[in-house]
């Protein structure tokens, strides 16, 4: 595997750019692999990389059904932050956060990786005391955090409706400089091309149908492609989890809903930070491209249609003309939807299941793919050693049953307290 | 959108009606932990058909069964329940 560089791109340039080799091999599945990750997406990926370039593993495969980074990696808004309230997301998401910064360093991949700020908005007082109050929180766990006047908040984002007599008046914010956004395709590539040169056999068009079972373990999996056997298998298929965890006989505390998202034409920059707004649930940033991109609440009932439905996005358009009014002059080119496994305290489960040999990582809700690096990481640890990880120990499916649940909003009781 | 066949009203906007959960999630009364802990937590949460529980919301307010395909959304079935449903 050639280094990309400055150089090789200049040698490339004096022979007509014929150097130029496929990123990643399509090779044959082996008829057993030491480790199996079902899910070809960002996560399954970083995974593999990781397990083979920090756990030093060889004989690993990463199974797609469709092709790489074609689910939620390549249907998100790209925010990368770990502004969160509660210590155990803390812990994960600022270990992510640390690894985004050397990220296209480390993969020799330029995955765009753009710290311009994550900013939350406030909309009253009550919001701004919730937002110090986070803001206390992170900084305690050693993230930054500023909390920002509306003058500060009007200069960073000129756009915004600041005016006293908004449908949505803003008195502040909260802002984690380090966050920002990435290129999301070029994670999933930039992971599946260091995995591959460290061996990791990627075979797309491969849909995992069942498991091979040996009593109360699992000892290979059965794909359209064949049967594989594996010494352990690991899930990573974000929002069909509970699907694929059903063909082993698991009933996983997740529901998939469709979270839907949209980008406009390409503008000049007008969009400086990432700006969102708990609030409402609305969140705007502007692509490198141009494009202002936003996102809104999921479609609230099932489904795994990965088409969402304009009732909801009209109410994510309408939040984000309400914050920004300029954007009522610009065209929307494209909308998209992903598949999402909505977990019961809206945060992830990474670790063992009842299964042996089989493992989980899902239940990323809206938020997964900030968490790409730390999600990559910390599974391949569970999957390497069979144990988890310390920043993923808290997050183990059985902490439902434990009532050991953690508040991804940090705002109080669960969704099945009504 | 789409058109939900209340067993009250006939065909509806589906922006008139809010899901509340699945069938298989309501927890009856006198269930064990065991059981409680399961339908409270856990979800069949087919890639098929599956029983919702829907409310008309914005219309008769009654509550019902929604039979629904979670790929296709193609609804096969809508029943009108009782409150004893929700016990």
């Amino acid at each position: 595997m050639s280094r990309y560089s400055a150089f090789s791109l200049l040698r490339g340039a004096l022979t007509g750019h014929r150097h130029w080799q496929p990123a990643w091999r399509d090779p044959e599945p082996k008829s057993h692999y030491d480790i199996i990750i079902i899910g070809g997406g960002g996560h399954g990926l970083a995974t593999a990389y990781y397990l083979a370039k920090v756990h030093g593993l060889k004989n690993i495969a990463v199974l797609e059904k469709g092709w790489i980074g074609g689910g939620n990696t390549g249907r998100n808004t790209t925010i990368v932050r770990s502004n969160y309230r509660l210590e155990p997301l803390h812990n994960l998401f600022e270990f992510g956060l640390k690894l985004w910064h050397g990220l296209s360093d480390e993969l020799n991949y330029n995955v765009m990786f753009s710290p311009r700020g994550a900013m939350f908005l406030g909309h009253s007082d009550a919001d701004m005391v919730k937002l110090a109050e986070r803001g206390d929180a992170m900084r305690c766990d050693g993230i930054d955090a500023d909390l920002m006047t509306r003058a500060e908040v009007a200069k960073l984002e000129p756009l915004l409706d600041m005016s006293r007599d908004a449908r949505f008046p803003i008195q502040g914010g909260l802002i984690q400089r380090r966050g920002g956004t990435a290129r999301h395709d070029a994670v999933a590539w930039g992971y599946a091309r260091g995995a591959d040169s460290l061996g990791v056999d990627i075979i797309q068009e491969c849909e995992v149908t069942g498991f091979v079972r040996d009593g109360d373990a699992v000892v290979g999996v059965e794909t359209t492609r064949g049967r594989i056997g594996a010494g352990r298998v690991g899930i990573c298929v974000a929002g069909h989890s509970g699907h694929v965890a059903g063909l082993a006989g698991l009933k996983l505390p997740v529901e998939s809903q469709t979270l839907q998202a949209m980008v406009t034409e390409g503008v000049k920059p007008m969009i400086n930070s990432v700006i969102m707004s708990q609030s409402l649930h609305c969140y705007i940033s502007q692509s490198d491209k141009g494009g202002v991109v936003f996102g809104g609440d999921p479609d609230n009932w099932p489904s795994y249609a990965q088409r969402g439905h304009p009732m909801v996005m009209e109410g994510a358009v309408a939040q984000g003309l309400a914050l920004v009014p300029a954007l009522s002059r610009l065209r929307m080119v494209r909308t998209w939807s992903g598949v999402t496994d909505m977990s019961f305290d809206g945060a992830p489960i990474i670790g063992e299941t009842p299964v042996r040999n089989l493992f989980l990582n899902g239940g990323w809700c809206y938020g997964g793919f900030k968490a790409t690096p730390a999600s990559g990481w910390t599974y391949a640890h569970t999957l390497a050693t069979g144990k988890p990880h310390a920043l993923n120990a808290p997050f183990s499916l059985d902490r439902f049953e434990r009532g050991a649940t953690i508040d991804e909003t940090g705002s109080g009781p669960m969704p099945n307290s009504r | 959108m789409m058109l939900i066949p209340c067993p009250h009203c006939g065909p509806r906007a589906q922006s008139e009606f809010i899901y509340e959960r699945t069938v298989d999630s309501v927890v009856p009364l006198d269930a064990p932990s065991q059981e409680a802990m399961t339908k409270l937590f856990t979800r069949n949460n087919p890639r098929g058909v599956d029983d919702e529980i829907w409310r008309h919301t914005y219309g008769c307010r009654a509550w019902m069964i929604l039979t629904r395909h979670r790929v296709t959304n193609e609804i096969s079935g809508c029943r009108a329940i009782g409150p004893e449903a929700l016990l």
